[in-house]
């Protein structure tokens, strides 16, 4: 009888169900979309591998490490191969067209990122040809370019314009993997800066390492820092992961907002939903009167009350649990050129679910230790 | 008229529960609104006090910031040269030929590393720069291993301390001062004598020059002097337009950070501000119907409940105002997309976020109130006199 009760109460008050409903479904929607917002910050950290360090220059990254590391770094115990890299920042076109730009070296640098997966033919072209670029297969779309493409990038840390010719699209191996960056040859720039007599040639941004045992990473890690001590470009080496979490540890403050934040909307959302129980509960204080005169104990009206606000949040809930996949896609596809993994968790489903379960339970306190509490006569001899 | 009006606002009063979960509702959202509002203004009130109007920076080309640029030290004194440079005291061209870069510091709460910006300074970077005032101890030396602090950096990174030395390109820097800049982004940097920091990190070229302007106006004609000389490949910006230019792209994502966030919010507290008003005017249907027999006309029903509904936005507004305006205090660190460097600022509360945030409420107020009202408006006198 219990269950029959909670459903026939749910659909006493149509509209305000309805609109409780939906406020629900859109803050539950809205809570999901933020975690999800969070994970795809995390989204290099997420994609990072276990077995590979990064090497860079232990004042900061914008200074440079010597070409000359490369061997040292390679005899280091425990290293088995090494790749290098520059971060090149160039804008293509319009500074609003931002994405990563990096010249590497390519051969070793996609064996030891095989997550790139570029097809062979498109691998081959790309490593001889000295002016070849490979982009993400999102990049590709975004700017609807095709193989064979000159593509010309404006540099901000290397002056002057640089052009490049699309050689491969690669694709991720699977959905956490950036799809949306830009790799060239690192001889290309090197050798241009070589001819401008700069004195940026020769200097490495970062080295990539990959280790033989994952779980002495840290040793070699501290082996390598050891190599270059003291040297005027002294290294700070550390795994992928830590690399990765260094970034986003720059915008913690702006993570920790959208965090609050993401609480704040579940905070306004039990407001709402309290203060529709509430009114129904005094709606109906009468009626519990009745039910107290027939028998029926505290614990029978408390369960009554808390019945329906939870199944009024689980179906909210549920609502918006359904939304925020097609949402998240909607997301994607107008913002995918900031977050270029953007993927629902299963931990945001079940945090959702939590929230919604903690607003149905949060939103019944109230109106039903009201209704417990109230004198059977006080309640019958209430006027609206 | 009057009569309805302290009706509606009785009536707010009476159901103290619902008018105040509903008004905190709002509230909440008036908070996150008038927040990240306050962060981003703070933002740029900082970045763009930075800068004086007066003065010019100079920089490489497409550098976009003084970080990725580099100017050599035949450019900078073809740029000294130029009649439209201010003279300092001693009649020397009143210019800072000046190197930044960044070094990795750690945070003193979180021991997170973040990226702190170097200013190699020239003897008239304190004068180009006013606002910087030296707080307490003394300016570097130049030709010594001395530097001198900005107050947020003295609180937010470990080590900087009056009197300790920082170790960073194979040297160790005593720290001899600490300087305020006010709300300005120099706070968040180490200054140190030019010519010894550009031989410890190697870097043979200057990344900026700052020079005052001889008169405010001339800045058209030297900006299109040193952008055409065929000798320079620098480009020319005031001081001000610079370090606007610099908070735009952080300033951009949280307005639309916050813009989306309020809207997707404020679905929530409309929500609940209709649920409210729905309520009221199905309780007091009689009462509506007594009042229409009364001679009371629709429309003074309709604003009557509308009343009613702004007055509930009226107050989530002032209540998240209230809590927001004490965000004020805080200080908020992070690193700004564009330098790459880190910067302190605070949120800031002007009138024109203050009313934008009450206009905010009271539209909440009326979107959520409209249609319960119009339907109290549309009752028939015998339907409601009839309604139990």
């Amino acid at each position: 009888m219990l269950l029959r009760l909670l459903f026939r109460n749910v659909l006493r008050h149509k509209l305000r169900t309805g609109l409780t409903l939906c406020g629900i479904g859109v803050a539950i929607l809205s809570f999901g979309l933020l975690r999800t917002v969070i994970s795809a910050w995390y989204a290099g950290v997420e994609a990072s591998s276990a077995n590979r360090l990064i090497t860079r220059n232990a004042i900061s990254l914008i200074f440079p490490l010597p070409l000359s590391y490369l061997e040292r770094i390679r005899g280091v115990e425990g290293v088995k191969a090494v790749s290098y890299g520059n971060w090149f920042g160039g804008i293509y076109i319009e500074e609003k067209n931002f994405f990563a730009n990096f010249a590497v070296e390519p051969r070793t640098y996609l064996e030891l990122y095989p997550e790139y997966l570029l097809p062979e033919d498109q691998k081959e072209t790309f490593l001889r040809d000295r002016r070849a670029c490979i982009a993400g297969r999102k990049l590709v779309k975004r700017f609807g370019w095709k193989v064979g493409d000159l593509i010309t990038l404006r540099g901000t840390i290397f002056p002057g314009n640089w052009e490049f010719v699309l050689r491969g699209i690669y694709s991720g191996r699977d959905s956490r993997v950036d799809e949306s960056q830009f790799f060239f040859h690192w001889d290309y720039l090197n050798e241009s800066l070589k001819k401008r007599k700069s004195l940026m040639a020769d200097q490495v941004g970062i080295y990539i390492l990959s280790v033989r045992n994952p779980e002495l990473a840290a040793e070699t890690a501290a082996r390598v820092d050891r190599v270059f001590r003291n040297s005027y470009a002294e290294t700070l080496t550390e795994t992928e992961k830590a690399f990765q979490l260094g970034f986003v540890a720059l915008t913690e403050a702006i993570l920790l907002v959208i965090r609050l934040v993401s609480f704040v909307v579940i905070v306004i959302i039990m407001a709402v939903a309290a203060n529709s129980m509430s009114m129904s509960v005094r709606e109906r204080l009468g009626e519990y009167a009745v039910f107290k005169t027939l028998g029926f104990g505290g614990v029978y009206l408390g369960a009554m009350i808390l019945g329906e606000s939870l199944l009024i949040a689980a179906l909210g809930g549920a609502g918006g649990i359904l939304l925020t996949f097609p949402a998240a896609k909607t997301f994607l596809h107008y913002l995918g050129d900031y977050f270029p993994v953007f993927l629902v968790t299963k931990e945001t489903v079940v945090f959702q679910g939590l929230a919604a379960l903690a607003v149905g339970m949060a939103a019944a306190v109230l109106p039903a230790w009201r209704a417990v509490r109230i004198p059977i006569v006080q309640a019958l001899g209430r006027i609206g | 008229m009057s009569l309805l009006f302290f009706y509606s606002l009785r009536n707010v009063l009476t159901r103290r529960l619902t008018t105040v979960l509903t008004a905190s509702g709002m509230a909440l959202v008036v908070f996150v609104f008038a927040s990240i509002l306050m962060l981003a203004e703070g933002l740029q009130k900082t970045l763009v006090e930075t800068g004086s109007y007066n003065n010019v920076v100079v920089i490489r080309r497409s550098s976009g910031s003084e970080v990725q640029s580099g100017v050599s030290r035949v450019q900078a004194s073809i740029v000294e040269t130029l009649p439209e440079v201010a003279s300092g005291p001693m009649g020397r061209p009143l210019l800072a030929k000046e190197l930044v870069v960044l070094i990795t510091m750690e945070k003193r709460e979180s021991g997170t590393r973040a990226n702190v910006v170097i200013r190699g300074i020239s003897g008239d970077s304190f004068l180009l720069r006013p606002q910087v005032k030296v707080a307490v101890g003394r300016t570097p030396k130049s030709g010594s291993s001395e530097i001198i602090i900005g107050k947020s950096i003295e609180k937010g990174f470990q080590g900087a301390d009056l009197g300790k030395s920082l170790f960073f390109a194979m040297r160790s820097w005593t720290v001899v001062g600490v300087f305020d800049a006010g709300s300005t982004g120099f706070s968040s940097e180490i200054w140190g004598d030019g010519d010894q920091l550009m031989q410890a990190f190697r870097r043979p070229v200057f990344s900026s020059l700052l020079f005052r302007l001889r008169e405010p106006s001339e800045f058209q004609q030297v900006k299109t002097r040193i952008e055409s000389d065929p000798r320079l490949t620098l480009e020319a910006k005031r001081e001000t337009t610079y370090y606007k230019d610099q908070s735009e792209v952080m300033a951009k994502f949280l307005r639309i950070l916050g813009l989306s966030l309020t809207i997707i919010f404020s679905i929530g507290a409309v929500v609940g501000g209709m649920i409210t008003m729905y309520a009221s005017v199905a309780n007091r249907t009689r009462e509506i119907g007594t009042l229409r027999a009364l001679g009371f006309r629709r429309t003074s029903i309709l604003a009557a409940f509308l009343t009613e509904s702004l007055a509930l936005g009226f107050l989530g507004g002032i209540a998240g105002l209230f809590f927001a305006s004490f965000l004020q205090f805080f200080t908020v660190s992070t690193t700004n997309f564009q330098t790459f460097s880190e910067l302190a600022f605070r949120f800031s509360l002007d009138l024109s976020i203050t009313l934008k945030a009450m206009c905010f409420a009271l539209g909440m107020g009326f979107v959520g109130g409209i249609l319960p009202a119009l339907r109290a408006s549309g009752m028939g006198i015998v339907d409601a006199l009839r309604e139990a």
